[in-house]
């Protein structure tokens, strides 16, 4: 593999390929969209990707700028309501995998896309939680991707917006969730996953040439290596250019307006 | 609630079914929203506006920046896809141009909290919001214990607003109203509320062919109905126009400056009449 690829492809690469052929996939915008898709259109072409606004079993040609493009529409299976989606889909337990993005995330894998600072007086008012609560404790389970740095893998969270590993142990199970919560976290840099027992999340596998220190720079807490790190194998020329393919057929459309 | 839902004038409608210090809520899950509506309660200045939405979206940031709303109630308020509603942000960051007062939920709470309006049940029952810090800081969020099994569950109210907004794709001649696609909360939200508009692509005379289980709110269910051809841009209407992303994309730099927003909206909503009755 000679060619340059940057740690976002690498990332959204290594996102799609955590997917299976017959997943049920309940997307989250941004990243998350691009690797389902990628997923589809690379190894798991019968996955089901549904998205919060109704759409199940959605095939689009170019990603959705918004979780309800009609391309969501015109390329499903069926459409239903916004209430049956999150009641008899999500809440149903039809779901096994939830696919999740946010601006900050803990060494336990909790979500916060609410607000930097204080919740009455924020600095920075961030979008809210929408469908990431329930898609966290409902799914089979869930993969997060993001990008790494230490301004969003923080020691503490501001706010919890999506429970992820509580904090951690059997915290899940305390709280009477039955489903896994968080079993892999997808960045530019690793893959990490939650240690058996404290359920804290560990680098699994470091991508190609993102040293140790690098790592632990971008990281607000000290990292734990689970045993047997290995390098993610690189993107191959068809992921890549699937990919680039996918991504200049969505920027060519969104262009049109 | 009069047998039929009349046609009227889209000004003539928001002046019959909006006050001052009314609940609103604006439907539509990214597609079919009622942005045309909206821009005629800025030009009738409509004020003290407590607003619902589940994605507040550029519909909202509209209504909060030109001063409309004192409240919002939500689940998740940003620009899809392109980042922060930065009208929205600058209300609850700065208190401009006035503070907002948020109540927030999930999106799995506002959906039941619609249904249960539409079912004229006083609140929702959801497994929701477990390990989650919204109940912490909205005292609406509670929990109930089931009756036969004792177990928690998380309760929220009932969305009954006073005005339920939304856009559809067709009324006939006797005011029953169709819409497909995405469908999102608008059956629900119409259902609940008090009093309705719906705006519409088009007024004909019949619906024609159609499925049986095609998404039908009969006449008598809706207040006024006001055809607006492209009511919904630059949200979309499936089977007439697209989403027009460029302008969601567009929109992140109109409205980061208070200046070049209250310039937008002076040419593009309050220069601009409403929009003329549209005949059959």
């Amino acid at each position: 593999m000679s060619e340059n690829y940057s740690g976002d492809e690498m990332m959204t690469v290594v996102a799609a390929r955590a997917l299976k052929n017959d997943d049920i996939c309940f997307v989250g915008i941004g990243a998350p969209s691009a690797a389902c898709n990628l997923a589809r259109l690379m190894h798991a072409p019968d996955i089901t990707l549904i998205y919060e606004s109704g759409t199940i079993a959605t095939r689009p040609d170019v990603l959705p700028l918004s979780i309800g493009d009609g391309e969501l529409c015109d390329t499903a299976l069926t459409t239903v309501s916004v209430p049956e989606m999150f009641r008899y889909w999500l809440q149903g337990g039809r779901i096994s995998v939830g696919f999740l993005g946010g601006a900050q995330i803990d060494r336990f894998a909790n979500l916060n896309t609410t607000v930097v600072g204080d919740y009455a007086h924020p600095k920075v008012r961030l979008p809210g939680g929408g469908g990431a609560p329930e898609i966290a404790t409902q799914c089979g389970e869930v993969f997060i991707t993001m990008a790494q740095s230490n301004r969003s893998f923080v020691g503490k969270l501001d706010f919890i917006t999506s429970f992820g590993h509580g904090s951690g142990g059997d915290h899940r199970r305390r709280l009477g969730l039955t489903t896994k919560g968080p079993t892999r976290l997808i960045t530019d840099l690793c893959v990490m996953e939650p240690d058996p027992i404290t359920r804290e999340m560990c680098v699994t596998s470091i991508h190609p040439g993102v040293a140790r220190e690098e790592l632990q720079a971008s990281t607000g807490w000290p990292l734990r290596y689970s045993d047997g790190v290995r390098e993610t194998p690189p993107p191959t020329a068809r992921e890549l250019t699937t990919l680039r393919e996918l991504q200049e057929r969505t920027r060519r459309a969104h262009a049109r307006g | 609630m009069s047998v039929r839902a009349r046609i009227l004038p889209l000004s003539a409608a928001v002046e019959e079914c909006v006050r001052d210090g009314d609940s609103v809520a604006m439907e539509g899950f990214t597609h079919l929203i009622p942005f045309a509506a909206a821009h005629e309660l800025i030009r009738q200045r409509r004020r003290h506006l407590t607003l619902y939405r589940m994605t507040p979206d550029l519909i909202y940031d509209q209504l909060i920046g030109m001063g409309a709303a004192d409240r919002l109630v939500f689940s998740w308020g940003g620009n899809p896809g392109v980042g922060s509603l930065h009208r929205l942000r600058d209300a609850v960051e700065n208190g401009w141009p006035q503070p907002l007062e948020l109540i927030e939920h999930s999106h799995a709470a506002m959906a039941n909290a619609y249904d249960a309006g539409a079912a004229n049940l006083p609140f929702a029952l959801l497994r929701g919001y477990v390990g989650a810090d919204l109940p912490r800081v909205n005292p609406q969020i509670r929990t109930v214990t089931c009756p036969f099994t004792g177990e928690q569950l998380a309760a929220v109210p009932a969305i009954r607003p006073n005005v339920g907004i939304i856009h559809a794709q067709k009324a006939d001649a006797r005011g029953n109203v169709l819409l497909e696609g995405i469908v999102g909360v608008q059956k629900q939200v119409v259902l609940a509320a008090q009093r309705s508009l719906v705006t519409v692509e088009e007024v004909v005379e019949d619906f024609g062919p159609r499925s049986s289980n095609a998404v039908i709110l009969p006449a008598w269910t809706v207040s006024a109905i006001a055809a607006v051809p492209r009511g919904a841009h630059p949200s979309y209407a499936h089977g007439y126009y697209a989403r027009d992303n460029g302008f969601y994309i567009g929109w992140d730099k109109i409205a980061r400056a208070r200046e070049s927003f209250l310039d937008w909206m002076r040419v593009n909503v309050l220069q601009q009449p409403a929009p003329a009755q549209v005949r059959v």
